[in-house]
């Protein structure tokens, strides 16, 4: 006890009335509540990484997260989500700049770095939502059941299995339907136009099929679409929510609130919640899009 | 600014502006070309990939390179723009000191996960069979399977 004491009279921190952290209780609490916020999407990607060393097979990102608004069919691995990331730290920087308006009573400076954050959220949730739209409406080659279709991520598997070999895929096109022969020679050879394709004979297509370089696959897993779709939809919530409560603060800091109050702490509490999401958007990065 | 409503904050922060600006400019900078390096990173995996050579062991080394520079990345974000770092000692120990749970959280489900994938693929050869991806010119087994069991889990 006596050390107790003496600690005590040293520091004077745990002696009543003050902080023992030096800090507001909104603010410590927010702390609090980020690092539990931390261990739910730890366990979400630990529950996705230990799925994922039990599988034989994990389609490769670089395979899946190809494609980039307006290019088509072009093969542009890491492109688009390195613009999502690049899009949150920005974003991260101007709140930043924003809680310093605060700090020096800047009201100005918070309503156009807050502006400029919030600009930046909805361009990453939008960003998201074509990828999304992309993953869930392109369709590719897949064989099921020894035979080729055309599917898209659904609830039931998505079609970034394994690479289907030559002779397999050769044995395929004989049991595929007339509809995925015409989208497969479609998408193999772009300079063919649709009637010439429409006159081709099923015979006429396996042929011109049998040399065409395609890519089949098989099914992937089930649980790469479950885990993607959860994390980064769990992530795209909370940056939603990031955005509802920087426009809840933009809309006070106009109605002169923390003018009155003599603080902008209020805009620190909200910037340390967006940059957690722009933290959390590290890892989600570095687990589905880098390895 | 001082915040007079706040009586429990012993002290405030005070960084003149000069200081700030280049603080956040050099954090800015770094977590750019961190994460420009990251994207090579990336990039290379997928060259390496698409190679017919086997550089399994090269490319799990890279994969660890990119999550120590993620590690780092996270670590200039909650220090400086977070101001985790400035805050005093006690305050960073009640965060940082929980979250050290996540060592033995990764490594041993990780661990339970793999060991996982090899009990199943000793015992269970329906598994081993539909989920194995088959190696490119091996022409031992042709025969087409259905792959309507792979994604079982």
């Amino acid at each position: 006890m006596s050390t107790q004491a003496t600690t005590v009279h040293q520091t004077k921190w745990w002696s009543g009335g003050k902080s023992p952290f030096n800090m507001e209780y909104g603010k410590l609490m927010m702390w609090y509540f980020l690092m539990s916020d931390a261990f739910t999407f730890g366990a979400f990607l630990i529950s996705y990484g230990s799925i994922r060393f039990s599988q034989n097979f994990w389609p490769d990102p670089n395979v899946v997260f190809n494609a980039f608004p307006g290019a088509g069919h072009a093969n542009l691995p890491l492109a688009f989500v390195s613009v999502m990331t690049f899009i949150l730290i920005i974003s991260s920087v101007t709140m930043v700049l924003a809680v310093h308006a605060g700090h020096k009573g800047d009201k100005q400076g918070v309503i156009k770095w807050m502006i400029w954050t919030i600009i930046g959220g909805l361009a990453f949730l939008g960003c998201q939502a074509w990828e999304w739209h992309h993953l869930i409406t392109g369709e590719h080659a897949v064989l099921v059941d020894g035979k080729i279709e055309m599917i898209g991520q659904n609830m039931r598997g998505n079609p970034w299995g394994a690479v289907v070999n030559g002779p397999e895929v050769t044995a395929a096109l004989t049991n595929t339907s007339h509809e995925t022969l015409m989208s497969l020679m479609h998408s193999a050879n772009a300079s063919v136009s649709h009637e010439k394709i429409a006159a081709m004979s099923d015979a006429e297509l396996r042929a011109a099929l049998s040399t065409a370089e395609l890519h089949v696959r098989e099914k992937g897993p089930v649980a790469f679409g479950g885990y993607f779709y959860g994390i980064t939809g769990f992530h795209g919530f909370h940056v939603f929510s990031g955005v509802i409560i920087n426009i809840v603060m933009l809309i006070m800091t106009q109605k002169n609130v923390f003018q009155n109050k003599g603080h902008y702490l209020m805009i620190e509490k909200a910037g340390l919640y967006w940059h957690f999401v722009d933290l959390v958007w590290v890892f989600v990065f570095l687990c589905f899009y880098l390895i | 600014m001082e915040h007079p409503a706040f009586e429990e904050v012993s002290f405030h922060h005070h960084t003149d502006d000069a200081e700030f600006k280049r603080r956040v400019k050099k954090t800015t900078i770094l977590l750019s070309v961190i994460t420009i390096i990251e994207l090579a990173i990336g990039l290379f995996i997928y060259t390496l990939h698409k190679s017919d050579v086997n550089r399994d062991f090269l490319i799990l080394g890279f994969k660890g390179l990119v999550c120590i520079l993620t590690l780092a990345k996270a670590y200039y974000i909650v220090s400086v723009f977070m101001h985790l770092g400035d805050e005093i000692r006690n305050m960073i120990m009640t965060i940082v000191v929980p979250l050290m749970l996540f060592i033995w959280f990764i490594f041993a489900f990780i661990y339970e996960g793999n060991s996982y994938k090899n009990l199943r693929n000793t015992y269970d050869l329906h598994f081993k069979e539909t989920t194995m991806p088959k190696k490119h010119g091996n022409a031992e087994t042709h025969e087409v399977k259905p792959a309507e069991k792979s994604g079982k889990e």
